[in-house]
Parts: C-alpha cells; sequence; structure tokens
C-alpha cells in the first residue's frame, strides 16, 4: 500500500527543481501580497517552508510535520496583526502547488504522487485560516480589555470624594473593573465618598441594577459611601417598575446633586466667595 | 489554639485579626469578645480585618453574629479594614454583613465611636 | 498533586493555604486568587459538613482557550445532596448567610460542575483561569 503521506519521488523531484520552484511560487507570493513584504522577507519564508515540505514528504523526518505546523502558525498569526486577510496569507501557501504542477510534465507516478500532495497543502492551507482566524480573536479581546481600561476613569471630585462616570453598557466585567478601581482608589486615597454616575448608560435593567447594588455593597464594606447619581426619569420609571429596591442606597439625579450631597456628607458646604 | 488578643481603649473593645483564623479560633473569639463586653461593660467594639485574606461565609457570619450579639449587650461593633479583593469576594458571594457597621481603618472607626456620645 | 485530607475543620485552612500557593503559581490576579480560595473553603467545608468529610486535589492546568490557572476536584462520601436544584438556587438577593456555600462558590468561579447520588457522595469540580 502506497503511504498517502510519502511521497519520495515528489520529494526528489522537489528537491532537484528547489531554486525554479522557489522562484516560482515566490513570483506568485510577491504579487499577492502586493509590496507589503520585502522580497527577500518572502524568500526567506518560502525557502523554509519548502525546506520542511521536502522533509515531510520524503517521509525521513517524523518531527518535520509538527514543524512545519508550529511555522506555518506563526507566519499566519503575523499576517492576521499585520492587516492581511486570511485569504492573501493561505493562497501563499496553495501556491506552491501551482509552481510544481507546471513544472511536473506527464510522469504518471509523478501525477499520482502529486494528488497526495495536493491534499496535503489544501490541509496545510486550511490550517492557516484556522491560525489566523485564532490570532484575530486574540487581537479583539486584547482590545476590548484595552477599550474596558480606558473607558473606565476614575476622577477625584473633591478632597475625600471621588466619582465614576459610566458610558455605555454595564456588564459584569466593566463591573469587575469599575470595583476593583473605585475600592482601590478609596484605599489609595482614604477618600470615604464614592460616586457612581450613571447618566451615560443607557439601560437599566434587572441585571444592571444587580451590578450597581454589587458595586455600592462593595463601597459600603469598605467603610466608605456610594452614591449613584444619574439617575434619568426613564430609568426611574424602569427600577419602578421591576420592584427593583434600592433601599437605603443613596441615589441622585444628577452629578451636581451628588457632588453637593457627598459635599455635605463630608461636612463641607459651598457658599459666595 | 491560637486566641485572638482582645485590646481595650477606653470602653472600646479592638480586635486585630492578624492569622487566617481556624474555626474554633472564630468561635473562641466570639466567646471571649463576649465576656470582655460584659467584664468591661464596653460601648463600642472595633474588629480590624485589615490583615485579613479570606473572609469565606463562617467568617462572614461570625462578623453578623459579634455585631448582633454586643448590640444586645449595648455595644456598638465597627469592622474596619477590609480590603478591596475581599469586599468584591464577599458581594459575589451575597454576603452584605447587613447590620455591621464599616469604616476604612481603626482610627475612622474610633472617631465614629467617639462621635455617637 | 496530593490528596488533601477534609477530616477536621482545621484541614479547610489547609486546603486555602494550599490553594493560594497554586493560585499565585497560575499567575492569577489578586482577585481571582482571593475569589477561588474563597470558593475552596466554602466547597471544603460543605464536604466536611454536609459529606461527613473527604478530600481536594488541586491541579495546576490551562482552560479550553489556554489560559493557565487552577482547577480543584473535591470529593466525599457523604450522603449525597438530594436537591441540587435547591442548594444551587442563586440565593443572592436573599443573602442571609444560610446554605450560600456551593451557590455562592459558583458565581467565584469559571468552571463549576457538581456531581452527587443519593448515599454515593458528591463531586465538586471547579477551575479559575487568569484573563
Amino acid at each position: 500500500m502506497r503511504d498517502d503521506k510519502i511521497q519520495a519521488r515528489m520529494a526528489e523531484f522537489m528537491q532537484a527543481n528547489q531554486a525554479k520552484l522557489i522562484d516560482r511560487w515566490e513570483e506568485t507570493v510577491l504579487s499577492a501580497v502586493g509590496g507589503r513584504i520585502s522580497a527577500s522577507e518572502v524568500r526567506g519564508e518560502l525557502e523554509e517552508i519548502f525546506d520542511l515540505i521536502v522533509r515531510v514528504v520524503s517521509g525521513a523526518d517524523e518531527s518535520a510535520a509538527g514543524e512545519l505546523r508550529a511555522v506555518l502558525a506563526e507566519l499566519s498569526g503575523s499576517r492576521a496583526r499585520n492587516g492581511f486577510t486570511p485569504t492573501e496569507t493561505a493562497i501563499g501557501v496553495f501556491s506552491v502547488k501551482d509552481a510544481i504542477h507546471e513544472m511536473i510534465g506527464d510522469s504518471p507516478e509523478l501525477i499520482l504522487e502529486y494528488m497526495a500532495f495536493s491534499r496535503m497543502v489544501d490541509d496545510l492551507g486550511l490550517h492557516t485560516f484556522e491560525t489566523y482566524a485564532a490570532a484575530r480573536e486574540r487581537i479583539i479581546t486584547d482590545q476590548a480589555e484595552a477599550l474596558l481600561e480606558l473607558s473606565t476613569p476614575v476622577i477625584r471630585l473633591w478632597d475625600g470624594i471621588i466619582a465614576v462616570p459610566l458610558i455605555g453598557t454595564l456588564d459584569s466585567a466593566r463591573t469587575q473593573l469599575v470595583m476593583e478601581k473605585m475600592l482601590e482608589t478609596l484605599v489609595a486615597t482614604g477618600a470615604e465618598h464614592a460616586v457612581l454616575d450613571i447618566t451615560g448608560v443607557p439601560t437599566v435593567d434587572t441585571e444592571v441594577a444587580q451590578h450597581l447594588l454589587k458595586t455600592v455593597m462593595a463601597v459600603k464594606l469598605l467603610g466608605a459611601e456610594c452614591t449613584i447619581s444619574g439617575i434619568r426619569p426613564q430609568i426611574a420609571q424602569t427600577i419602578v417598575s421591576l420592584g427593583i429596591e434600592f433601599g437605603d442606597v443613596a441615589t441622585k439625579a444628577t452629578l451636581a446633586d451628588a457632588l453637593a450631597y457627598t459635599l455635605s456628607r463630608s461636612g463641607l458646604k459651598v457658599g459666595p466667595a | 489554639m491560637d486566641r485572638v488578643p482582645i485590646q481595650r481603649i477606653g470602653r472600646t473593645l479592638v480586635v486585630s485579626i492578624q492569622i487566617d483564623l481556624q474555626d474554633d479560633t472564630v468561635e473562641q473569639l466570639q466567646e471571649d469578645l463576649a465576656e470582655q463586653i460584659i467584664a468591661t461593660r464596653a460601648t463600642g467594639v472595633i474588629i480590624d480585618i485589615t490583615a485579613v485574606e479570606i473572609v469565606d461565609s463562617f467568617i462572614g457570619r461570625m462578623l453578623s453574629a459579634v455585631a448582633s450579639m454586643s448590640r444586645l449587650f449595648g455595644a456598638e461593633t465597627i469592622l474596619v479594614g477590609m480590603r478591596p479583593a475581599v469586599a468584591i469576594t464577599l458581594v459575589e458571594l451575597g454576603l452584605s454583613l447587613p447590620g455591621v457597621r464599616t469604616a476604612m481603618n481603626a482610627e475612622k472607626g474610633l472617631r465614629l465611636l467617639d462621635g455617637r456620645t | 498533586m496530593d490528596e488533601l485530607p477534609i477530616k477536621v475543620s482545621d484541614d479547610i485552612v489547609r486546603v486555602r493555604q494550599q490553594v493560594r500557593s497554586a493560585a499565585v503559581a497560575s499567575g492569577l490576579s489578586l482577585v481571582d486568587q482571593t475569589k477561588i480560595i474563597t470558593a475552596a473553603s466554602e466547597i471544603a467545608r460543605n464536604a466536611l459538613i454536609y459529606g461527613g468529610g473527604g478530600s481536594a486535589r488541586i491541579e495546576e492546568s490551562a482552560s479550553p482557550a489556554g489560559r493557565p490557572g487552577i482547577r480543584i476536584i473535591f470529593t466525599d462520601q457523604g450522603p449525597g445532596i438530594p436537591d441540587v436544584n435547591l442548594a444551587l438556587t442563586d440565593g443572592w438577593s436573599s443573602g442571609n448567610g444560610l446554605g450560600l456555600g456551593l451557590s455562592g462558590a459558583r458565581r467565584l468561579v469559571d468552571e463549576f460542575d457538581l456531581a452527587t447520588e443519593a448515599g454515593a457522595g458528591t463531586r465538586v469540580v471547579v477551575a479559575k483561569w487568569s484573563r
């Protein structure tokens, strides 16, 4: 039985015609990447991959298959980070088949091995698609985290009074971050009052209300007070209709009201100069 | 078994928890506090958990119990110094320690107690 | 990874200490460490009080997405949990401090699996991954 993965004649053929094959391959890849990668860099990449393919195909080296997939994964990840499309990346792999097919001639044994070879290359091309997708996922997750950090500033309103203006939806990940930043700032500054402003939070449902309550509770456990401001009429209606009890949580309509409130709680008063 | 020391500052008892408490240490502390509140006619109790890294439901219940018990004896309990990570974990657990007053540190707790009179 | 016995209440503190070491070693953030240690404390106490004692095994592992973290397997040979749904009822809003052990612990971890059978004991597996 012929082993599909070992194509000795193909390996010989590739080695014998290495320079020409890589030249042709390089041409196709360069026209696909359109000048975004230098010719010498592409050449280097292709030579490495070519070498590994030969090793896999000749069957001499068991570790070569794993190495080849790893090299392609890294290449694909790098392309993903640099803004290439997954098709551009995969074409780079698929086009080695064209280069070989052009030169192969009519030898029947080579044609048979070529078919097995072609299947192997298709598999590798798909592998680059998958690793590309995984790399893009990672980028998106990292960006989401960075965005979350940026959109949760803790502001010092006055001595002993800090505020977090929330803009956008309040999900559990955001709540965790808000709690962490608020509590850490309270400890670091010794402030005893915090204001959580939800003017920029579009909707308040039961879940969001629970997140708000959690935050207020956590601040209270530390020995500080948390006031929620920015309760718009629609939000007030929603809260009442949902039957959510805000109990003895201080709430104010505007940030200004909350500031006046926390100032008076701190024993301060604002008056004319 | 380790016993948590109870200090006295005027009419206030101060307990500073430094170690990861075994269950029997927790129970002993409750007993000792009850005794001391009565013996010293204390009007305030400060429980300082600045050094405590983990508060689970068992310890949480102890804290609530101490607050309730002290109130029965006419003393106010203030829990001070809770760490942010502990507070976040407790609210997630659903333990809000109702009836337990809090302050950011022992100094503020004492001022709070003094302010009552 | 050894089996930690949960036979007496002092064992619960030991479980917390071992979980802490593993959590720190896997690079969990301080808040995540606190959550997994607290969850472990709740489940270990449950195994002791309702399960008649048992054991815990801590494994350093990784999430399906490859994030490092820890997994802890608690087993006891107790009477089992008769009404699992009741035990896991989200008591967050009622939070009166009773029976919060399992449902509370579930909110603190990334993975939670409970297998129990009347008369055949209980197995709880929890995991926390770094973010």
